[in-house]
């Protein structure tokens, strides 16, 4: 019982390790976002299933409800669900543009090359 | 309208202005729009900052009372920390316009735009008084630092770009995740609130991942060693106004932000109950040392000034390890007077890099007789770094000392005593280079930069000496600030 009370965050655990484990292990840049994404997920469903009261109804005020679910987590969401697709779209123009002037999107293939010359106007 | 009504204003301004800045044509006038919004945003952080020193100050959204409503509250921390950004920006926006003009000679205004986003979710999260909504602040500050690192000529700009946004997303997350756990556990997302109500359940599982999670997410936003991985890159990398911006502020406000979630929001006795002090000193120490000598190795000025960075966050982690009115005083006098120091020394490398387009240490030979203002300005920052009497950094090292010394922490003195040696020598590589080596030959002269390059540098390295003299504003304030976060005093 306690098992299946708990439910939503075994979920969220598991997918928050799958997650970080994909930013971490993963090279590919493209892979890396799919883990961001996961990892952020997984604490969207963390406020989301705290916005639950067990026998609470729709939070829209009307005759003869007493309890009511909490909203308050699903607006914070979707604030942070806006936040996350800013994230996944910035990141994924960068890999595009990675890709475009090294020609790889793999982690390690690719360095930081410090040191050369700074070219001023050519991108 | 009282000052309180104008508070939110120094969020509000650059954030109104951001999005007309973007559809502003050519050159000068989304340069122009940036100056105004930053100067109406650093007077405003300016009347407010004596108020919020006698007594905080509330202004509530929509007139919604907290904690149902966002609330902005500013004290003495905050309010030096709002002053420090939005002055910093003030001081900045003059110095970049040149060099933008070389380094991202087309579309200017969504650049600016893109700046004045991430001031303003510097100051919100500064001045806000509610979890979530730092949150919300820090993406929009990060997110369009990405974009703005991004901008950086060198290709291994979109690389460092990257890197950074993966890590700071994650911090982000770790944080909101960490915010999440405390709603679940005291119901409110209020700092104020939630203050009162983690006793009652302190002793729980929960409240203890909590903290760590905001400890760890934060730690990845400050470049606390071991997670400052993505920072030389970051700065190296991007253009050099962004890098002066970032260095004097992005990390200072990731550190505000940890000391009000450890000292208002837990307090200190729940912070005392996890391993805290070890934490910032173990990591503080070692990030000192290893930093440090990572700096010595670095062959680019501004690499070599962004492990710089990571040294000088050891120091803070240090002073806000020591859980007393003089630890927490020398890390948040080290955080003003570190964005002082590091602000001076990037605009003159910053200088440095529009004239030759390189900032390989080898390359500042001869700079010395070719660049004198500049490199004058870098020597006397230099020695605000190293912590020479009469500068900032003497009272900020000096102040952590006596912290250190009173703690009985003897291993820290000798580590910020090896820490100052260290930041000798990688300082006077530069140094060396521009004085006593000859310009290499073939190389043709190198022109003196202009004043729109010259007087902002020159207002941080005089200002460097100013608060080294006079420690009323500096001093005084973070004194009371220590005083607030420890909740001593009136």
């Amino acid at each position: 019982m306690d098992l299946l009370g708990h439910y939503n965050y075994y979920v969220v655990v598991i997918l928050m390790m799958i997650g970080l484990y994909a930013v971490i292990a993963r090279g590919n840049m493209v892979k890396k976002i799919m883990g961001l994404n996961l990892f952020q997920t997984a604490g969207f469903i963390l406020f989301i299933s705290a916005g639950k009261i067990i026998g609470g109804s729709t939070p829209i005020y009307r005759e003869g409800v007493e309890l009511y679910s909490n909203p308050l987590p699903h607006v914070l969401i979707l604030t942070a669900i806006v936040v996350g697709i800013a994230t996944t779209a910035v990141g994924l123009a960068l890999a595009l543009r990675i890709r475009e002037t090294y020609g790889s999107i793999e982690d390690e293939e690719l360095v930081e090359d410090d040191g050369e010359d700074w070219s001023f106007g050519d991108r | 309208m009282s000052i309180v009504d104008w508070m939110p204003f120094s969020v509000l301004l650059p954030l109104i202005a951001a999005p007309v800045c973007a559809l502003l044509p050519g050159r000068m006038l989304p340069w122009l729009l940036t100056l105004i919004a930053v100067l109406a945003s650093a007077v405003i952080s300016a009347l407010v900052l004596p108020q919020a020193v006698q007594a905080p100050l509330s202004y509530h959204f929509g007139n919604w009372p907290p904690p149902i409503g966002i609330e902005y509250r500013v004290d003495a921390v905050n309010g030096l920390l709002a002053l420090l950004i939005s002055m910093m920006a003030l001081v900045i926006v003059p110095w970049m316009r040149q060099s933008v003009n070389q380094e991202v000679p087309q579309r200017q205004g969504p650049f600016y735009a893109l700046f004045l986003l991430a001031m303003s979710g510097l100051m919100g999260i500064t001045l806000t008084g509610d979890a979530f909504n730092v949150f919300v602040f820090l993406e929009i500050s990060s997110l369009s630092t990405y974009a703005l690192v991004a901008h950086g000529t060198r290709r291994g700009a979109l690389l460092s770009a990257f890197r950074y946004l993966i890590m700071g997303t994650l911090g982000a997350t770790f944080y909101l995740i960490g915010v999440g756990l405390l709603y679940i556990m005291t119901g409110t997302l209020n700092m104020a609130d939630m203050a009162e109500r983690i006793p009652e359940v302190a002793d729980t599982r929960a409240v203890r991942a909590a903290f760590v999670f905001i400890m760890v997410g934060l730690g990845l936003k400050l470049a606390l060693f071991p997670l400052h991985r993505w920072l030389p890159g970051a700065y190296s990398n991007a253009p050099s106004a962004i890098t002066v911006f970032l260095a004097a502020t992005a990390t200072k406000v990731a550190v505000y932000v940890m000391l009000r979630m450890v000292f208002s929001v837990f307090g200190v006795e729940f912070a005392l109950s996890m391993p805290y002090e070890e934490f910032f000193l173990v990591l503080g120490g070692i990030g000192i040392l290893y930093a440090s000598v990572q700096a010595i190795g670095q062959r680019t000025a501004k690499r070599m000034l962004a492990y710089s960075s990571v040294a000088q966050i050891g120091y803070i982690a240090l002073a806000v390890g020591f859980v007393s009115i003089d630890g927490l005083t020398a890390g948040l006098v080290h955080l003003f007077n570190h964005a002082l120091m590091k602000g001076a020394l990037f605009m003159a490398v910053g200088a440095v890099v529009y004239r030759l387009g390189s900032n390989r240490i080898e390359d500042f030979a001869g700079l010395g007789r070719e660049m004198p203002w500049t490199m004058l300005g870098f020597t006397l920052a230099t020695l605000s770094m190293i912590g020479v009497p009469l500068t900032a950094g003497f009272i900020s090292k000096w102040v952590l000392l006596q912290a250190a010394i009173a703690d009985g922490h003897w291993i820290v003195v000798g580590v910020v005593a090896v820490g100052s040696m260290l930041a000798v020598v990688y300082l006077g590589r530069i140094i060396e280079a521009a004085y006593l080596r000859p310009a290499p030959e073939g190389r043709a002269p190198v022109r003196e930069v202009g004043l729109w390059f010259q007087l902002p540098m020159w207002v941080l390295v005089l200002a460097n000496f100013w608060f080294g003299i006079d420690t009323s504003l500096t001093l005084g304030t973070a004194t009371r600030g220590a005083e607030v976060l420890l909740g001593v005093g009136p």
